[in-house]
This record gives structure tokens, C-alpha cells and sequence, in this order.
């Protein structure tokens, strides 16, 4: 059987993948996030999962406002690194898992979460920058990724509870899947950042840190927080964080908080990384 | 018409809602247009031709030649989108992010590494409710 042993949180500002890609890591603006990694990086590599599900959001990338899918995932054997506006980052090509993908969109559809299924996909920042915090700069990507879209640039994403609810089905089906697979899944976006209008550049760390306490003490309480207060509270772009509930619903209902990382800023971005296990967990 | 949204209190936001999906459409096309290389350089040898290829309005067109960053999102630009006109100028998210609140580059990343722009005081348009938190 294949079962989800942990959960990653994690902020994805492009300027965190430019800031890799150009080896400015140790500079005096980006050594204090950097050096947060760290810990989540030496505890990732000895977890060493089979398969990773990364919840993230396209940022008119792959998908432009011709076609909308508020859930989608990816069935391909590979995703290419998509070209954003600026050329595409210098990171592997992303490895896929078919097998399980499938099995995923067929359950997932089958109990009801109607499914957008992806053949052929880039994959941009959103995805690739956890993927960068959490495994460095290898060669190759460690393990297989199964991308799970989320909506949220077109207004309205959908609910958190919605977005829980999705996470328990994935759940469901990964308990399903008759190969002994170790998946961690990936819930990114956020923490509070505005990035448009005259309000840009809002940060909330109260917000934020409620936010982050929430995920262990009572997830299913944030599950309740309304668009307009994730965009009045956290700013428009914030509302990101719904991703966040994807992961969370994916794991047990009690789980260990194993690792914890908040720095602001990361651009315009206070950029967030969290490690929750399955208290089942081997 | 749709009734008022209760995020319309929100200040100094542009939610991209149905409303801005309906007027914005052609102007963020046009900016998904530019992440292909062969556009990029044919829009920058010629931005004005170029956009001749979209059926903007002449206040988008505006926008987009001015780089009225603000103005864009006013006519029903999203940031995701109107950004890749700014990569073209070799522009950050934190370059534009001040350039439509109205803060200076350098006052812009001062306030940032202070810990970003404070909600309170930011939450309603309204300053006589400004100081409530929402609560979910």
C-alpha cells in the first residue's frame, strides 16, 4: 500500500529560485532565509520519499485565462521547466509518475473532486522553487512529482474546506495504490504578501503565525477562513494559502510539527517553510 | 449587475474577479503573449505594432506604452500577467510593487526588510473600521 508519511509547507517567490539560479544565496539580503533551509533539507534527504505531490498554482504559465481549471492534475512522464517571461529557470526537468497519477485522477474523479487531467504541461516557479528550497541544486531531481494545480489567480479559488476536502480524497486514493510508495506531499504558496495595487507590500505576522500554529493545533478551524479575510488580513495574494490545506487534509488528524522556518521578506513576501509528520508514521 | 463584493472594502486592492476577467481579457492575452522569446523581441523592436495584433482599448494601450503599472490593473490587468511587460524591462515584482504604491525603490525595500507594509490601518477603505481584524 502506498501512504503519505509527511507534509511540506512552503512559500514559492520566484525571487528565491532567481536567487539559487544566480548563487546569491549567501548574500547579507537572502543568508538569514537560506540558512532556515537548511534543516529542512538534511531532514527531507533522510526521509528520502518515493513520490512527492506538489499542490501549487500556475501563474500564467502553463495556463493563460483561455482555459481555467480550478483542480488539474499532471499524468505526464515529464514536465519541462516553462518559460515565464524571463526564460526558463536553469533546474532539471521534473520526472512524473504516471502510474500513480492516474491512479489519482480516476479515484479522484471517481469520489466526486472533478479533475482537470494534464498530458503535456510546463511547470513554473510555483512548483520548481519548493523543489529547490527543500532538495538544493542536484543534478536531478530526487524522487518523481505528481503536479496538483490549484486556481487561484482567477478569482474565486476555491474554498479551504474545499481544498481539505480534496486533501482527504488524495488520501483516500493514495491508500489505494497497491505499490509500497512513501509519498510526502507539498503544499505551497504565501505566507501574507500583496503583490499589486496601493496596498502592495502588506505582510501579517500575527496572521501568519496563527496560521502556521493552526496547521498542528486546529486545521480544520482554518479550513473556515473566508476569501476576503485571507485577502484583507494577508493581503490578495495570500489568498494562496488555501493550497496549504490540500497538504494538510492529505495527513493524519494529529500530526508532529517537526520543523518550522518564518522570514520576512522575501521580496514582497513573507516566505514561510513548515514540516508536519504523520504521527503514524514509520 | 452583480452586487457589491464584500472585498470591495479592501483598500487599494484590484480583486481579478468576473468583473476585471471581463474587461481584461484581451490586454492579459497580450501579456501571456510575451512569454515566448519571439515575442518578446518582436513587442520590444516595435511595442506600438505589436499591440496593434490585440484588440486592447486605447486605455489599455495607454497603460501598457506608459508602463502605468497602477493604471493597467485598473483596466482589468492582473499582476501575474501585467508583470511579464515588466520582465521585458528588466523589472522585479518589488520594482513594480513600489511603482504602484506609490513608495520610492529605496523606501519601498527599506519598508520590506522593516517587515512590509503594517495591515492596521490598511484593512478598510472606511478609516473608522480600519483597526477591526477580520474574523473567519
Amino acid at each position: 500500500m502506498a501512504r503519505i508519511v509527511a507534509g511540506i509547507a512552503c512559500s514559492h517567490v520566484p525571487a528565491i529560485g532567481v536567487a539559487m539560479d544566480r548563487g546569491m544565496t549567501g548574500t547579507p539580503y537572502w543568508d538569514p532565509l537560506f540558512k532556515g533551509y537548511a534543516a529542512a533539507r538534511d531532514w527531507l534527504t533522510k526521509l528520502a520519499p518515493d513520490v512527492a505531490i506538489v499542490v501549487y498554482n500556475d501563474h500564467a504559465s502553463a495556463f493563460s485565462l483561455e482555459i481555467i481549471p480550478t483542480f488539474l492534475i499532471g499524468v505526464a512522464e515529464s514536465f519541462p521547466i516553462a518559460d515565464e517571461g524571463f526564460g526558463p529557470r536553469p533546474v532539471p526537468t521534473v520526472q512524473g509518475h504516471p502510474a500513480l497519477a492516474w491512479h489519482l485522477a480516476e479515484s479522484l474523479i471517481l469520489d466526486e473532486f472533478d479533475m482537470t487531467i494534464a498530458n503535456q504541461m510546463p511547470v513554473d516557479h510555483g512548483l520548481t522553487v519548493p523543489l529547490s528550497v527543500t532538495c538544493g541544486q542536484p543534478p536531478a531531481w530526487p524522487f518523481p512529482v505528481i503536479p496538483l494545480c490549484v486556481n487561484v489567480v482567477q478569482y474565486p479559488p476555491p474554498t479551504g474546506a474545499r481544498c481539505f476536502k480534496l486533501g482527504r480524497a488524495i488520501r483516500r486514493a493514495v491508500e489505494k495504490f497497491d505499490q509500497d510508495l512513501r509519498i510526502v506531499i507539498y503544499g505551497t504558496g504565501g505566507m501574507s504578501h500583496q503583490l499589486q495595487g496601493e496596498r502592495a507590500g502588506l505582510i501579517n505576522r500575527q496572521f501568519d503565525t496563527a496560521f502556521l500554529d493552526g496547521m498542528t493545533k486546529d486545521p480544520v478551524a482554518l479550513t473556515k477562513i473566508t476569501h476576503t479575510e485571507y485577502m484583507r488580513e494577508a493581503g490578495s495574494e495570500g489568498i494562496e494559502m488555501v493550497m496549504w490545506h490540500v497538504m494538510r487534509g492529505a495527513l493524519d488528524e494529529h500530526v508532529a510539527e517537526v520543523y518550522r522556518h518564518y522570514h520576512v521578506p522575501a521580496s514582497n513576501t513573507a516566505a514561510g517553510l513548515m514540516i508536519l509528520e504523520n504521527r503514524s508514521a514509520a | 449587475m452583480t452586487k457589491p463584493h464584500d472585498y470591495d472594502s479592501i483598500p487599494g486592492t484590484y480583486v481579478y474577479d468576473a468583473g476585471r476577467g471581463r474587461i481584461g481579457y484581451s490586454l492579459n492575452m497580450f501579456c501571456m503573449s510575451l512569454n515566448k522569446a519571439e515575442n518578446r523581441k518582436i513587442f520590444e523592436e516595435d511595442e506600438a505594432a505589436y499591440l496593434d495584433r490585440f484588440p486592447l482599448t486605447a486605455e489599455q494601450r495607454r497603460c501598457v506604452l506608459e508602463r502605468d503599472w497602477l493604471g493597467m490593473l485598473k483596466v482589468g490587468g492582473n499582476i501575474y500577467y501585467t508583470i511579464k511587460i515588466a520582465f521585458c524591462d528588466g523589472l522585479t515584482f518589488q520594482d513594480v510593487a513600489g511603482m504602484m504604491s506609490g513608495v520610492p525603490k529605496e523606501a519601498y525595500a527599506q519598508m520590506m526588510l522593516a517587515g512590509g507594509r503594517s495591515p492596521d490601518g490598511n484593512r478598510y477603505k472606511d478609516p473608522a473600521k480600519c483597526s477591526e481584524q477580520e474574523h473567519g
